[in-house]
């Protein structure tokens, strides 16, 4: 029955199709959210478990901006944003310049009083429930390609992500910037050695982390909803791309994004109860074989 | 520790009981009279610092940076628990099954993840407690998922001493499991096995120089660690009668080590004195305003970190040392 086999063939490239289009915006969120932690890991080794919270603040911020004063989207995000790397910028002052090369228990510990307090405060600012987000409506409803529909929103998303890796990729690669960087990533020592400004590199590193993350956040509430709890409901899954890509790599997250963008779509259609099992277990063994991650370097 | 003038003298006086170590007890003893009416919160922080003392031996002696410890506690209460609730529930042999469940999950994560280190450590402890949450939120027909796990019926101990409404049973029970514990512990970490774990804590490269069996040690370690929050766990379990996915979250293993840092790492009593003040500070606060609670015990975690490093007893050791400069 050739006309059956084609259905089915139909079917299933269909569904294909459409779980590597919701995996593949599923995985820029979680990349544009976890590069930025990467970079500060492999660059600071410094194990900042309070960087969803910058997601985080990003969705608050876009959204209070929106439904409080009225900004137009397209103001918002960038506002928001900056609202956030300013904020990095003071907690990376304050904070973590204190623990740069100190002890791992240490690091943990006053991340994880971060992700308390943002659980905290905003809960007292916001309340318990999820923060909606109003895309406009240039970027709403479905694009017809073909005989499919896909929604806009989505392939924003998948845009945005595009352009900003090879953005990302461009500036680390080509500037130098990107060298000084890759420099002090290989080799922290040799690069203050030959005059890097080490300090003012972290800063700007983990500023501009921040900025990708609190856009993650802000673009991402469909996937990721915006709740008190978000940083700490989402730390396995940001550690886990971090931890599969490898530190301080920007390739390296990007690949487990997609991985786990995509896989846990494709369970979300199959199994639906096994899609967290699969990533977890698919994780360990990755570490096991690789505990630097798929493109850590040695 | 006040750095001793002869060394050996100190190895040989170090396992002997001392006159403070007393003073936990008899607080314990003499909190069951003076405060008839939180017996239940008092059994409860009992507990509690039974799973921060098996914290402190895998991470305040083996240098084992956990995020996961959880996934033990909530192995032992899910263990005890779903025996009570399934027609078995005589609690000390709740106990063993706990200590006996969570042991084994210990020892098999523990032979895949502790030979690696740093971030990928803390990563795979994460991952194996996040492993069980979803088992355990999935396995709903044994666990009840989301709703928590109901109608457990947890038999009076040794037939006679039922579990009662002011959970005097309960206190009881919890001091006399946790002073047990206590005493392995003790034992544990001044026997030459737990002086070792403090080597390897201290420099990994000269106990494998030494000839030292670091990986075996440190799963024994481990094991033994999982166990006793796994009796920890099933004592919650029982003295609530109550078993919900938290048990395995996160969160409990974040703030089990964030009461562990308050009192101080590694010495033993950094447990007792922790959890005491984290929990009695929750009940104050959390009732007059849960929502603050996370807000402002985050805010002192971070002031912990930056001020005063090794919690209360650290803050102890350094005042002595400042007085005794002085005198």
């Amino acid at each position: 029955m050739p006309r059956g086999i084609l259905r089915v063939m139909s079917d299933l490239l269909s569904a294909a199709i459409s779980i590597a289009f919701h995996g593949l915006a599923y995985a820029m969120v979680l990349y544009l959210i976890s590069v930025g932690l990467s970079v500060t890991m492999g660059l600071m080794g410094f194990v900042n478990l309070a960087h969803g919270a910058f997601a985080m603040a990003g969705g608050y911020a876009l959204t209070t901006l929106m439904s409080h004063l009225q900004l137009p989207f397209w103001l918002a995000l960038p506002a928001a944003i900056i609202i956030v790397v300013l904020a990095s910028l003071v907690l990376e002052r304050l904070l973590y310049r204190r623990l740069y090369g100190g002890d791992e228990l240490d690091q943990v510990l006053m991340t994880m009083g971060l992700i308390f307090m943002t659980v905290g405060a905003a809960t007292y600012f916001w309340g318990p429930v999820a923060q909606p987000i109003h895309p406009p409506d240039i970027i709403n409803g479905q694009i017809h390609i073909g005989s499919r529909d896909f929604p806009t929103y989505r392939s924003f998303l998948i845009v945005c992500g595009v352009v900003l890796v090879t953005a990302l990729w461009l500036a680390l690669e080509r500037t130098r910037f990107g060298a000084q960087v890759r420099a002090a990533v290989d080799n922290l020592r040799m690069a203050q050695s030959v005059g890097i400004n080490t300090s003012r590199l972290f800063a700007l590193t983990f500023a501009l982390g921040s900025a990708l993350a609190a856009l993650g956040g802000a673009l991402g509430a469909d996937f990721l909803p915006i709740v008190p709890g978000y940083a700490l409901g989402n730390l396995v899954l940001f550690l886990i791309v971090v931890a599969v890509g490898g530190l301080g790599s920007i390739r390296g997250p990007f690949v487990a994004a997609l991985l786990i963008g995509i896989s846990l779509t494709a369970f979300s259609y199959i199994a639906p109860e096994l899609g967290a099992f699969f990533i977890y277990a698919l994780t360990m063994a990755i570490l096991l074989w690789k505990p630097r991650g798929l493109f850590g370097r040695s | 520790m006040a750095a001793p003038d002869k060394p050996l003298d100190a190895f040989g006086r170090r396992h002997r009981f001392s006159a403070f170590e007393a003073l936990p007890w008899l607080i314990t003893v003499g909190a069951y009279f003076v405060f008839p009416d939180y017996l239940a919160l008092g059994a409860q922080i009992l507990a509690t610092i039974l799973f921060a003392l098996s914290l402190d031996l895998v991470l305040g002696y083996a240098g084992i940076v956990t995020l996961g410890q959880a996934a033990f506690f909530g192995t032992g209460a899910y263990t005890a628990g779903i025996l009570a609730a399934n027609g078995w529930g005589e609690p000390l042999s709740g106990l063993l099954a706990a200590a006996v469940g969570a042991a084994v999950v210990g020892f098999c994560s523990g032979v895949v993840i502790l030979r690696t280190a740093g971030l990928t450590l803390l990563m795979q402890t994460l991952v194996v407690a996040a492993m069980l949450l979803e088992l355990a939120n999935k396995a709903s027909r044994f666990t009840g998922g989301g709703d928590g796990l109901q109608g457990m019926d947890v038999w009076p101990i040794f037939g006679t001493f039922r579990f009662d409404l002011f959970g005097r049973t309960a206190y009881i029970y919890c001091a006399v499991v946790l002073f047990l514990a206590w005493l392995l512990v003790r034992a544990i970490v001044h026997s030459p096995f737990g002086r070792s774990l403090t080597g390897i804590r201290e420099n990994m490269l000269r106990m494998h120089a030494v000839g030292a069996p670091v990986e075996r040690r440190k799963l024994t370690a481990y094991t033994i660690s999982a166990a006793l929050a796994g009796i920890s766990g099933a004592l919650i379990a029982q003295t609530a009668q109550f078993v919900g996915l938290g048990v395995l979250g996160l969160e409990r293993s974040g703030t089990v080590l964030i009461m562990l840092i308050i009192g101080g790492v590694g010495q033993l009593y950094g447990a007792f004195i922790g959890v005491t003040l984290y929990m009695i500070a929750q009940d104050r606060f959390a009732t007059i305003d849960p929502v603050y609670w996370y807000f402002w015990i985050g805010l002192f975690m971070i002031f912990v970190v930056l001020f005063a490093r090794g919690g209360v007893l650290g803050l102890v050791a350094r005042a002595r040392r400042h007085f005794g400069k002085e005198s």
